[in-house]
Order: C-alpha cells, then sequence, then structure tokens
C-alpha cells in the first residue's frame, strides 16, 4: 500500500485557529509527521500526516471541524543537489502536474520526504516505481 | 367538483368586492372606536371621527397599528369584546420581551376555518383529502389554523402536529394523505427521514404541499418538489390577523390570493407610509374587515410583497394576489441604494450544489463605500484540499449572489456551527454602519 492519507482541515485565518487543531490532536496522543497550510487572506487549508488517521479524522470532526481524507503519495528523495531535481523532471517528462507537495517534519535516513498530490495518482505512482524513485509505503510512515 | 370554496366570493365582479370591503370597513370602525379605547384615543388624536370614513379610499386617513402597540396592550387591553366572549386565545413568539396575544370569539373561530378551508381547496383539495397537518398545534397559530379549516372544509385531519418525523413517515404510508402541511423546511427533515428510512418520498401518495410560516424561495420550492413529487404551494397568514388563511397559493404559483373580503391589503412605502404602485414592492398592511375579537386597522405586517389585483390567468379568482413574501421591512438592508433581503441570498446558496443555507450578511462601510459580505458556513461536502477549488466555488457564490443583486459582494468562507442559530427566527443581517 502506498498511498498514504493525508488529512486536510478547513481552518478560519484567525487567531488561535490553528491552535485549535493541534489542541485536538494532542489530547488525542496524535503524532504529526508532517504538515503544510496553504492560506488565503480568509481561511486557510492545514494538511496533515499523522501516525493515526483514522483516530485523528474522527477527533477533529467531533470537535467540530471541517475534515477531508485525501490520497497522496510519500516520495523518497536523494539529500543532495539535485535530487528534488531528478524526481521533478521525471515527472515533467511524463506529463504528470503536481497539485502541491511539502517536506516531513523528521528525517528517515539520509533521504529527504516529499508529500506529494497529482492529479493523476495512479499514473504517478506507476511512472514513479518505473522509474526507481522509492515511494515509501504508508504503514511505514505511521510508523515513523 | 368545483375548484372554489365559495365561488361567489373568490371570483366576485372587483367592484361589489370594493363595496362589500367598503361598507364593512365603515362598520369595522365605528365597532373599533367605540370599543377599543385604544382606537379611540388613536383617532382622537389625530382628529379622525369614524363618520368620515365612508369608503375604503378614505383607509387612507385612518392610522397605523404595530406590532409595539400591540406588546404594550399585553395581554388583553386591544380586546374589543369582554373576556366572557373570547373562545380562545393565541400567543406569538416574543423574540424580545412579551409575547403577542391574540385572541377569538366563536364567530372569529368559524372565519378562521372558512378561510383556512378557502385556501386548503385553493391549493387543489378535494372535499374527503386526508389533511396530514404537520404544523405545531398549541399556541402557535399554525397547527389549529389548518385544523379548523379542515373540520370547515370536510378535509379528514390527523393533527400529528410538528416532531416524531419517524412516526409521520409512517402515518403518511398507512393512512395515505393526498395534502401536507407543515413549514418548508420541516417538509425536507421529513423527506430525508422517509430517505434513511429506504422509504423514496415519491412514492408516498402526497400529491400537494401547502407550505408556509418561514421565509422560502423558489429555489427551495423547487428542491421540495423534486424531492416530494407533489405541487408546493405557499400559504401567508400572521397570528396578528387571524393565522394561516390570509392567503393562499393556486396551484398555477403566480401569487397568493389573499381573502380579501375579509382582510383588506394595501401595500406601502415603509418609510413614508404611502401607497406605492401596483406591483412593486413595498409593507403589506392589512385591516381585519369582519374580526370580533381583536379587529386591527391597518395592521403593519414588516413583510415585502407586491400586489396584482387582475384575475388569476390560472384558476380565475379575483381577489387580488400578493406576491411570495420577498422579506422583511426589519431585516432588510439597503447596501449602495440597492434593496437586499436575506431571502434572496438564500435562493442563491439553495441553488447551490453541496452549500447549506447557513449565513450571515455583514455590512459595514470601507471608507466611503458600503461592503456587504456574505459569510457562509463551510461544509465537507463543499471542502477540499486544493485551495483553488474551495476558491472557485467562493467565485462561484460571488458570481451568482452578484447577478441577483446587481451588487458587488464579497464571500467569507467560515467554519461550521459558527454562525448563531436561533430557535425560529434567525438573524440573518449585522449592520456594522449603524454603530
Amino acid at each position: 500500500m502506498n498511498n498514504l492519507i493525508q488529512l486536510s482541515v478547513f481552518i478560519e485565518n484567525r487567531k488561535g485557529k490553528l491552535r485549535g487543531v493541534t489542541n485536538v490532536l494532542a489530547s488525542a496522543g496524535i503524532d504529526i509527521r508532517a504538515l503544510s497550510i496553504a492560506e488565503t487572506q480568509d481561511f486557510g487549508v492545514l494538511r496533515l500526516i499523522v501516525n493515526n488517521p483514522d483516530l485523528a479524522y474522527d477527533k477533529l470532526r467531533e470537535n467540530g471541524l471541517v475534515v477531508k481524507k485525501t490520497n497522496v503519495l510519500a516520495v523518497e528523495v536523494d539529500d543532495r543537489p539535485g535530487g528534488l531535481d531528478n524526481v521533478l523532471k521525471v515527472l515533467d517528462e511524463n506529463n504528470i502536474n503536481i497539485e502541491y507537495m511539502y517536506a516531513f517534519v523528521e528525517k528517515k535516513s539520509d533521504k529527504a520526504l516529499l508529500v506529494m498530490r497529482f492529479d493523476d495518482m495512479n499514473k504517478a505512482l506507476d511512472i514513479l516505481t518505473k522509474n526507481n524513485i522509492s515511494v515509501v509505503e504508508s504503514k511505514k510512515i505511521y510508523e515513523l | 367538483m368545483s375548484i372554489y370554496y365559495q365561488k361567489e366570493i373568490e371570483t366576485m365582479d372587483p367592484e361589489a368586492l370594493r363595496d362589500l370591503q367598503s361598507k364593512r370597513l365603515v362598520e369595522l370602525v365605528k365597532y373599533v372606536y367605540s370599543r377599543q379605547y385604544f382606537y379611540q384615543k388613536k383617532f382622537d388624536e389625530i382628529g379622525i371621527k369614524p363618520s368620515e370614513i365612508k369608503s375604503v379610499d378614505d383607509i387612507k386617513k385612518l392610522p397605523f397599528t404595530t406590532k409595539d402597540d400591540l406588546r404594550e396592550n399585553y395581554p388583553f387591553k386591544l380586546l374589543a369584546v369582554p373576556l366572557s366572549e373570547v373562545a380562545e386565545i393565541h400567543a406569538s413568539s416574543g423574540t424580545t420581551g412579551k409575547p403577542t396575544v391574540v385572541a377569538y370569539t366563536n364567530n372569529d373561530l368559524k372565519l378562521w376555518g372558512e378561510v383556512m378551508a378557502r385556501a386548503i381547496v385553493c391549493a387543489g383539495g378535494k372535499k374527503g383529502d386526508i389533511v396530514h397537518n404537520g404544523y405545531g398545534y398549541g399556541l402557535f397559530t399554525g397547527g389549529l389554523g389548518v385544523h379548523y379549516g379542515s373540520l370547515t372544509g370536510g378535509f379528514p385531519v390527523v393533527p400529528v402536529s410538528s416532531g416524531g418525523t419517524k412516526r409521520q413517515i409512517m402515518l403518511i404510508q398507512d393512512f395515505k394523505p393526498r395534502i401536507l402541511t407543515c413549514t418548508p423546511s420541516y417538509s425536507l427533515a421529513m423527506a430525508e427521514e422517509a430517505m434513511e428510512m429506504g422509504i423514496d418520498p415519491k412514492e408516498l401518495s402526497l400529491e400537494i404541499g401547502i407550505f408556509g410560516a418561514e421565509p422560502w424561495s423558489e429555489s427551495m420550492r423547487k428542491e421540495i418538489e423534486k424531492t416530494w413529487g407533489l405541487k408546493a404551494l405557499d400559504i401567508y397568514g400572521l397570528s396578528e390577523i387571524i393565522g394561516p388563511g390570509v392567503a393562499q397559493e393556486c396551484p398555477g404559483q403566480e401569487g397568493l390570493h389573499i381573502f380579501a373580503d375579509h382582510f383588506y391589503p394595501e401595500v406601502i412605502d415603509p418609510k413614508t407610509g404611502e401607497h406605492i404602485k401596483e406591483g412593486e414592492d413595498g409593507e403589506l398592511v392589512i385591516t381585519t374587515l369582519t374580526k370580533e375579537a381583536l379587529p386591527l386597522i391597518r395592521y403593519r405586517t414588516r413583510d415585502i410583497v407586491s400586489i396584482n389585483y387582475n384575475t388569476c390567468p390560472h384558476c380565475g379568482r379575483t381577489l387580488p394576489r400578493i406576491s411570495k413574501v420577498k422579506g422583511r421591512t426589519d431585516d432588510m438592508i439597503i447596501v449602495r441604494g440597492v434593496n437586499v433581503f436575506p431571502s434572496q441570498i438564500e435562493g442563491v446558496l439553495l441553488s447551490i450544489e453541496g452549500v447549506e443555507p447557513h449565513y450571515v450578511l455583514e455590512v459595514e462601510r470601507v471608507g466611503s463605500l458600503d461592503q456587504l459580505t456574505v459569510v457562509v458556513e463551510v461544509n465537507e461536502s463543499i471542502f477540499s484540499d486544493e485551495i483553488k477549488e474551495i476558491e472557485r466555488l467562493e467565485t462561484k457564490i460571488k458570481k451568482e449572489i452578484e447577478s441577483v443583486l446587481n451588487l458587488r459582494v464579497n464571500v467569507r468562507l467560515v467554519e461550521p456551527k459558527t454562525i448563531e442559530r436561533s430557535m425560529g427566527k434567525a438573524k440573518r443581517v449585522i449592520d456594522k454602519r449603524i454603530n
């Protein structure tokens, strides 16, 4: 299983709103593996990779937040100059469009990890695998 | 079977109707002057004598009555009859302070039954049709009003009241009523419940829905008709006048026939109090021509409607028609010279897939320019992990509202359940310009 579950949470762009989310996760003993915030003037979308997405999903919803599960891929990139460029080159040459991407908080080893969301997930996975780019199993990410 | 309940009145020649109204008004003015100290005082204050009122043309000389007048005379000071002649007392929810009390003599109840029976027949009801009455029974006039009309008109009535939705569905399945009466929003809640029970509401027996007691838009009507497979018709009424049964849509859905032989309608400019032209929007003012316990002269309903005096091309009724209520004078806002009614915004929101009508309108003055922001709650069906998708939706809402209002607006999405819920009338407008 390579499809990693990402949680997206709607937050108003106001003081204390982000804390509201992290507080729910902290109380439920949930570990955040990676996160990014995409923001507009009025609201933001907080994207999260956590150790237990199902529990986090339930807890956030119980607290009245709007949450969505999305499949993403965790792509391993060599932690050296040109590492990311190599991955993007492969995607570019194969006409794969990246919707968004962000980096992991912790590193597994000498590799860097990226969360990537594509418009065509199956095709992306296929191309990455064929080009020997490692897509980390979701189980491993949750257990990091 | 006739499509009229009282054909001779409902299709009366307009001139004859005017004569009847005038005759009744002349009597009414004498009646209130001699029986309601409140009106005697009001008439004296502006120096008008009952004898000066000779026809409905003179109605302009009479003073208005407002909801505040009713509140200030709580509970019984406005009654025109001794309590021993009162048969029933109702009260409307008091959003601020004391409720408004209304009372009926036995003749008033008879009148109520008569106009409500007219309403059911006007909606397409035929003697013997079962009425599933999901309006609340109690102090609220909805439940009992429909009840009396059903008794008067010969419609077997199921007094189920509101709530206990599962049981309502079961009763509809078993009794096979043709007519459903309840608030439009409750009809949608019932449909949802039916679907959860694995029942398609369209398969049920209902053919006519008589919906009212809250504002609803044309898009909500379409949604109800599609979901239930019935004809959704609007009923108008307010407890101060009598309750439901003041006006009713016929299946042509081109305005509500106001029972003007009992309830004399005027449409005025809410600011100046002057009559406005036929067809233009204004505040509906009603004079009860025939009530005994609590007759009201020129009662300001605060409902915004337009009026049409032409004979209905669908059913042939000559009674004037009022439009669906387009808003309230009290929550109408004027932004850069444009009249904005929350109901217009609601209509747009309901027409967009996945958007729920939980919204509030914020008006503020930025520099010298008024700015209207429509605050809408986000929910799971419209939320996306991609900003561009959410922005696309925001733009869609904005564009559609702008095309309806002809006014530039902002749209702001907020977290669910952050807009205050109220039992009954929702607060839809925050006008920051006032402070």
